[in-house]
């Protein structure tokens, strides 16, 4: 079985304002290597903005992120991702008009080491890289069970499959850290089950961390080995999954409580 | 599609006149012969993370004697069985080779089959090796190991997500190829030597038919079969080793073994495999086979396609599209047949290709093809008459697993929608008193295995073998087929009743894709439906019609009205012909859901299992007959995981008027 190892990412009391809502407030998660960590929590309870954070989107006003040893200060999404950290969106951000294979290309660019111009002439170096870069991607069109739609514009695929590209883009990039925002939402119960045995397939085979927001109970306690539960900004649990299915705060938290 | 594997400089040369006849008895030795004479050449092709690899009939007999070594040190002996499973891939292609090799019998097993059919075939073969090609074929077998205590090993052949696995009797086909060739490079003699022990006569593969009743049978073949059948029909055709197969049919079934295995290792031609399941069309445009075999739902969800997107083009491109199609249809056929055109007929066809006919063989894949077949149902003539319009040589070919296929082809310019050809070479057909056909053939099976009573009864000492099928030879000498023998029957007032006859009529429409006629000491006749998913649903999409699933859609009330229109056009072209007027359809109704072979409802090769269909859905028959307006039935439903369901509905029934005059003929097929 898989080990999981020690904390590659930790956020530390982190606490992130928007005027006068605190969206998260003093948060510290440390997300280990190997492990599946699903966040829950209510919708506000700042879930996505802790990915946010994460990957350098938005910029806590208090606390630190250490990633991999190093501690970082301000961070831009693009040396995030250029550190290995990934992610999916909640709402689909793929080019419509461009096909699934073009799509999954472009998590490569980031590796793609000759400019523009090399790339536009299209020879010697530059068709060597590219050839490189597609046989990467045919690996993981493989592995997601997309050939069929591998020339199709991804605007005319449905919602499911759209999803599944866009974990194509984010796994293109190698990343060590995968962080997926409600991957299943909006799915049908035969692609959650899809879905589910690719993240867990992701996470065997490459031994990809992920970090992964999910609504869907039944899936969160299946797939994760830990579970961080978030509400109005504060954690209230952190856990296996079957501990944190017991715990009172957050039975409190998702049935409702006489506050 | 990548050229490098044409090797350039070598004659073309047809197998059936290619050297070693006689001496090449067996598909191993003729892989051994390919591998000396045309080593070079690719034998097989499967697309694979977006490329084209290739392998060279060298090459594919160094994997068969690596997988057969490596069987052979895990205890396979001679006379073993060895179930394959899985979709077409040259690793299960080598393994049938492998098992061939060492003496044994290869049994392909549908690769879409639940456990329990599996369970059937496997115990009843005694199979003790399986080769399955994934993790979903390993998980049924765990599933029912129990139940076959003779099965002693899984060689799967694609690692992915099943690294946790450590069940004993689980290997990876990579691994018993390894320990395959220490075993030859101990002792390179063993696999020649176990060549050389092998004999024509012996059995070759053990085929199970799915069957429209009952249990499936396990067809047993012989190299002699097998291989005559086959060369028969290469010098028939004049195949030669340049020829270009998709290997897509499942494994299992004999049309896709003697196409894509018996038929490239008599010739020497190559077969390619698909990038998966769903890939097959987008597979078969790159290829460009030059022999493509399909049965007619196929040829019709091709064609269904092609008018669903020519619904969406400009008004020119229709006009002239159409324009073009229905002028082939007229001079088409005939040029095809090489007959009498007049100059400006010619020119205008030529002119139609370069607009029409070529574009679109080319977006099918179907630019090279010099023989098409269909075959295994019937084919709507206007289907039909649509390929052979374009300038592809599509036939009709009569056979079955029992005759290893051939024993009628049709000769090219002799080709009739119709009629399924005249004999072979070697073949005798008879037609027995009671109309059922008979035939005489060196393909002729040896035995149902371990099936005495049902070979006794195909199988008579006379040594003819009894098909189940009625025709008759027509005056050009071409049999011709109406339906199952023990399926045609007679009204309540005597009228004949051939319910395939008319279920063919309905589902020549694109908007019927599945009918059950019952007519049988009733009455009148009766349809149960099935429409089709995408035809219809551009069908309603255009009209603003909304559903959310194919229940929703057969419910709907303009859907009724739709599929009424077509069989009122059944019914006028019945009237037409006295001695089935009597045979128009009075009432239909259109099913919840659609029938499945994970039911039991059609065969693995798609045929409807009639007695278990109107057994299943007696309720609705008897509401047919009852003369209600509705009719109700709980169905059990198997999901795609095998998990049963219960599925309830109340369905509305139609009275269709019947008994009017002839009509106008019906319309080459347009959806929309």
């Amino acid at each position: 079985m898989k080990q999981i190892g020690e904390p590659i990412l930790t956020a530390d009391r982190i606490t992130l304002a928007f005027g006068g809502i605190t969206a998260l407030n003093a948060i510290s998660i440390g997300i280990r290597q190997h492990e599946i960590l699903a966040m829950i929590g209510p919708n506000g309870a700042g879930k996505t903005s802790m990915l946010n954070v994460i990957n350098g989107f938005y910029h806590p006003q208090a606390g630190t992120i250490t990633w991999k040893g190093e501690t970082r200060r301000r961070v831009r999404p693009y040396h995030a991702a250029a550190q290995g950290i990934a992610r999916t969106f909640q709402n689909v951000a793929l080019f419509k008009g461009m096909t699934t294979l073009d799509n999954i290309m472009t998590g490569r660019l980031l590796q793609m080491r000759r400019n523009f111009l090399w790339q536009a002439i299209h020879f010697g170096p530059a068709e060597q890289e590219e050839l490189a870069h597609r046989a990467r991607v045919e690996r993981i069109i493989d592995f997601l069970e997309i050939q069929a739609i591998r020339k199709t514009p991804v605007g005319r695929l449905p919602y499911g499959l759209q999803k599944r590209v866009e974990l194509g883009r984010a796994l293109a990039m190698e990343p060590e850290l995968l962080l997926l925002d409600e991957p299943m939402a909006g799915m049908n119960v035969e692609e959650k089950e899809d879905m589910c045995r690719l993240i867990l397939d992701i996470n065997d085979e490459f031994g990809t961390t992920i970090a992964l927001i999910e609504h869907d109970m039944g899936v969160v306690m299946d797939i994760s080995d830990r579970v961080v539960v978030l509400d109005y900004g504060r954690k209230i649990a952190d856990g296996p999954p079957e501990e944190v299915r017991v715990s009172p705060d957050v039975i409190a938290a998702y049935l409702g409580e006489e506050r | 599609m990548t050229a490098t594997d044409f090797a350039p400089g070598r004659d073309r040369q047809s197998a059936a006149a290619g050297s070693g006849r006689g001496v090449s008895d067996t598909f191993p030795k003729l892989l051994l012969e390919h591998a000396r004479l045309r080593a070079d050449r690719p034998a097989n092709r499967e697309k694979d993370y977006g490329i084209w690899q290739s392998w060279s009939w060298a090459e594919v007999a160094a994997e068969v004697e690596a997988l057969a070594c490596g069987l052979a040190a895990a205890g396979f002996r001679r006379g073993d069985k060895l179930a394959i499973i899985g979709d077409n891939r040259p690793r299960l292609y080598w393994a049938i080779a492998a098992a061939q090799a060492l003496g044994g019998v290869p049994v392909p097993v549908y690769q879409d089959a639940v456990a329990e059919e599996m369970t059937f075939v496997l115990d009843h073969a005694e199979v003790g090796f399986a080769v399955a090609e994934n993790q979903e074929q390993v998980d049924k077998l765990a599933e029912i190991k129990e139940r076959c205590p003779l099965l002693e090993m899984v060689i799967f052949s694609d690692p992915r997500g099943m690294r946790h696995y450590d069940q004993p009797w689980l290997d990876d086909y990579t691994k018993v190829q390894e320990r395959g060739r220490e075993f030859a490079l101990a002792e390179p003699e063993f696999f020649p030597r176990e060549i050389a022990k092998g004999r024509g006569g012996d059995t070759a593969i053990i085929l199970y038919t799915s069957g429209t009743t009952g249990q499936p049978k396990g067809v047993v073949l012989t190299f002699d079969n097998i291989i005559t059948a086959a060369k028969n029909a290469i010098a028939f055709e004049g195949l030669t080793d340049r020829e270009e197969v998709l290997a897509y049919l499942p494994m299992a079934w004999i049309g896709e073994h003697i196409f894509s295995y018996a038929q490239a290792y008599c010739a020497g031609f190559c077969a390619s495999c698909p990038e998966s399941q769903a890939t097959v069309m987008l597979d078969l445009r790159e290829l460009g086979p030059t022999y493509f075999f399909a049965p007619p739902r196929i040829f019709e969800s091709i064609l269904t396609q092609v008018m669903i997107r020519m619904e969406d083009a400009g008004w020119a491109k229709h006009r002239l599209f159409h324009f073009f199609l229905d002028f082939a249809r007229r001079v088409g056929p005939r040029i095809l047949d090489r007959e009498r055109v007049s100059v400006t007929d010619r020119a205008l066809y030529r002119l139609g290709d370069v607009l029409v006919y070529g574009p679109l063989k080319n977006t099918l894949g179907f630019s090279r093809i010099r023989i098409a077949y269909t075959a295994g149902e019937a084919i709507g003539p206007d289907l039909f008459t649509f390929y052979r319009s374009l300038g592809i040589n599509l036939k009709q070919l009569y056979g079955m697993t029992e005759s290893s296929v051939f024993l009628c082809i049709q000769r090219d310019g002799a080709v009739k929608p119709d009629t399924v050809g005249a004999p072979i070479k070697d073949v005798e057909i008879r037609i027995a008193e009671d109309g059922e056909v008979l035939f005489k053939s060196p393909g002729a099976f040896q035995c149902y295995y371990k099936n005495p009573d049902a070979t006794a009864a195909a199988k008579r000492s006379d040594g003819w073998v009894h098909t189940g099928d009625s025709g008759f030879f027509d005056a050009d000498g071409q049999l011709k087929i109406l339906d199952r023998a023990r399926d045609v029957g007679r009204l309540r007032g005597g009228a004949l009743f051939a319910p395939k006859f008319i279920e063919n009529k309905l589902k020549f429409f694109p908007y019927i894709k599945e009918a059950v006629a019952i007519g049988d000491g009733r009455p009148f006749v009766v349809a149960l439906l099935n429409i089709d998913l995408e035809a219809v649903g551009d069908w309603a999409e255009r009209r603003n019609l909304a559903y959310a699933s194919y229940q929703e859609l057969a419910a709907e009330e303009a859907v009724y009205d739709l599929v009424q229109s077509c069989i009122e056009r059944v019914n006028r072209n019945l009237a037409a012909e006295s001695a089935l007027a009597s045979s128009q359809i009075r009432r239909f109704l259109i099913l919840h859901k659609e029938l499945d072979a994970d039911d039991g409802e059609l065969t693995r090769t798609r045929k409807v299992r009639r007695r278990i269909i109107v057994d299943r859905y007696q309720p609705l028959v008897e509401a047919l007959y009852s003369g209600g307006a509705t009719g109700r039935i709980a169905t059990q439903i198997t999901f795609e995981d095998g998990r049963k369901g219960q599925m309830r509905a109340e369905l509305a029934i139609r009275d269709v008027p019947t008994g009017l005059p002839p009509a106008e003929p019906v319309p080459l097929r347009r959806a929309g």
